[in-house]
């Protein structure tokens, strides 16, 4: 996505905001960083937590009265493609029968907010600004169409529920923690397995239910060392790895044959 | 120490495929085999993909059996000519086997392949060997002569045309039948991710008559050829090869090897047929048993392209 199309849907989504939430001028601005903007993976890397920071930046026109914040932070990994497959029993075994295909979704996705999302906002505005993993938009490949299906659904769920026993999908209502009563911080835990690529973060405001503004910022995992330099050389070269790692397992076997000539 | 698997894409504990290489070495030392059969279910159990394993284990194999090769080789216990012969079907048979590979992965059947496979194959071989080394136990206790080999009757295999001298093997032969079994066994490998010799090396005796000086040897060959073939086709076509997993077993197998070649010459023949036997027919009932019995989750993930 370029930048236009974004700026120019922002800048709609403020005229609306604007026109339709007329009772509350949206004065507040959020100020966030994170602790790392570029996170290198290693061969030992085994897990790491980011940090975000950030603060909620009041105006003259903010109303004295309000005070009562809502955060709901969403990270979302590099987008791909996924198929969930169903297994079956047929003729006695278990073997793949139906399955989905989930289309640009992310590989990791994160929301964390300062307590439950339901009591954050409305169902209605939960599934408007996708609050929760239950109203993530997820793209299946329907047949001919693109849709997103009912949160209940047996792919969906399974989908949901297998990413997150790698810990890449994640929500957690209690993460984000008011320092004072503007100042604010939140865990970004990246498992293991977590993939390489840019991470989008997206800070919403709520306050009495409605959304009151919102920011982004990003960060980047970079895989480093020579593990990754070997996963680069196999996707890219795959004549030249081939003929490295057959020369390598002949050069293994004559060196075993040398050192173990006396049996 | 925990080092992360660059194509299998996860962390695993580098003394436990070392000893897990080991292991298995020592097996197919003892046993004379290339141990394929065991590797690959043994790191698909641990958590590694069957795809990458099969990929991966065809390195491991062919320095392993590029080891044993160069020894027999300085034996002369290698048939050149049947090899090649073998060979020439091979590599047909390995080209089949990754591109049946390709295309079932697609279709998300190869797990469901590679496991049905391996029943199939190790339960029969397991169980033949099995009741083999035991009725020759029984027969030694009984003390009823062995007749070591029924030479004299040709089946039917010895009246097909196109015959061809094998000189250091003394045999006369047509390579019709020894050009298919090299394609079977190339394809077997290429999507199982095993050598083939356990298999192989009982065909070649009962079947093609190929004396036993030299069936280990010429075996060997075509296992080293049909794996280094298999290993580039397989990083060229599905990028699934784990160059640092297949290294750590390498190094792992051909140590584990030598101290298993010592172990079996103590055992004899027939206990050590029995025993092999066992093996195959366990790991085969293993697959059989996870086939059967309803899996603990069943839906499985897969990314099938990243768009970044």
């Amino acid at each position: 996505m370029t930048a236009r199309p974004s700026l120019a849907a922002l800048g709609l989504a403020l005229v609306l905001g604007a026109a339709f939430a007329a009772a509350p001028a949206c004065a507040e601005r959020l100020i966030v960083s994170v602790s790392n903007h570029r996170v290198t993976v290693t061969p030992n890397y085994s897990g790491e937590e980011l940090v975000l920071f950030g603060s909620i930046e009041k105006d003259a026109a903010t109303p004295a009265t309000r005070t009562n914040y809502d955060l709901v932070v969403t990270v979302a990994g590099p987008r791909a493609d996924m198929v969930t497959r169903r297994k079956e029993r047929k003729f006695g075994i278990w073997i793949n029968t139906d399955y989905r295909q989930f289309l640009k979704v992310p590989t990791y996705l994160a929301l964390f907010s300062n307590r439950p999302f339901d009591a954050i906002a409305s169902p209605e505005v939960e599934r408007r600004q996708q609050l929760g993993l239950n109203n993530v938009l997820l793209t299946q490949r329907v047949g001919p169409d693109y849709a997103d299906v009912v949160p209940n659904d047996a792919f969906r769920s399974a989908f949901v529920r297998l990413r997150s026993q790698h810990g890449l999908y994640r929500e957690a209502t209690s993460a984000v923690t008011f320092l004072t009563p503007t100042l604010f911080r939140t865990g970004i835990p990246l498992p293991a397995e977590v993939p390489i690529g840019t991470y989008d973060v997206e800070i919403k405001l709520f306050s009495d239910g409605a959304l009151v503004t919102k920011t982004e910022t990003a960060f980047e995992i970079v895989k480093v060392g020579f593990e990754q330099f070997v996963a680069n050389t196999a996707r890219q070269n795959g004549l030249v790895y081939g003929l490295v790692t057959a020369f390598m397992a002949l050069m293994t076997g004559w060196m075993a044959s040398i050192v173990f000539r006396k049996d | 120490m925990q080092l992360y698997l660059p194509i299998a894409d996860i962390p695993v504990n580098v003394f436990l495929i070392l000893a897990m290489g080991a292991a298995v070495g020592f097996v197919s030392g003892m046993f004379g085999i290339g141990g394929g059969f065991l590797m690959t279910p043994l790191l698909i159990f641990v958590g590694i993909a069957p795809a990458v394993a099969v990929a991966s284990v065809a390195s491991h194999i062919a320095a392993s059996s590029f080891s044993g090769a160069i020894s027999y080789w300085r034996r002369r216990a290698i048939d050149p000519a049947l090899a090649l012969v073998l060979l020439s079907g091979g590599t047909i048979g390995t080209a089949l086997g990754v591109w049946t590979f390709t295309l079932l992965r697609s279709l998300g059947q190869l797990d469901l392949l590679i496991a049905l496979s391996y029943v199939i194959l190790l339960t029969t071989v397991g169980g033949l060997m099995f009741w083999e080394g035991l009725r020759a136990i029984l027969r030694a206790r009984r003390g009823v002569a062995v007749p070591m080999r029924r030479s004299g009757s040709h089946g039917w295999i010895h009246g097909l045309p196109l015959k061809m001298r094998f000189k250091r093997s003394k045999i006369y032969l047509s390579v019709i039948p020894v050009v298919v079994v090299g394609l079977i066994i190339g394809f077997i490998g290429a999507v199982m991710g095993i050598g083939g010799g356990f298999i192989l090396i009982p065909i070649m005796i009962y079947l093609l008559r190929v004396p036993t000086s030299t069936v280990i040897g010429t075996s060997m060959v075509l296992t080293l050829v049909t794996m280094v073939f298999a290993t580039m086709l397989h990083a060229v076509t599905n990028h699934l090869v784990d160059a640092v997993l297949a290294l750590i077993l390498m190094v792992g197998g051909v140590t584990g090897a030598r101290f298993g070649a010592r172990a079996g010459q103590k055992i004899r023949g027939e206990h050590l047929r029995l025993l092999l036997g066992l093996l195959i027919l366990a790991v085969g009932m293993r697959f059989a048993i996870e086939l059967v019995i309803r899996p603990d989750d069943l839906f499985t993930i897969r990314e099938t392209g990243g768009t970044g």
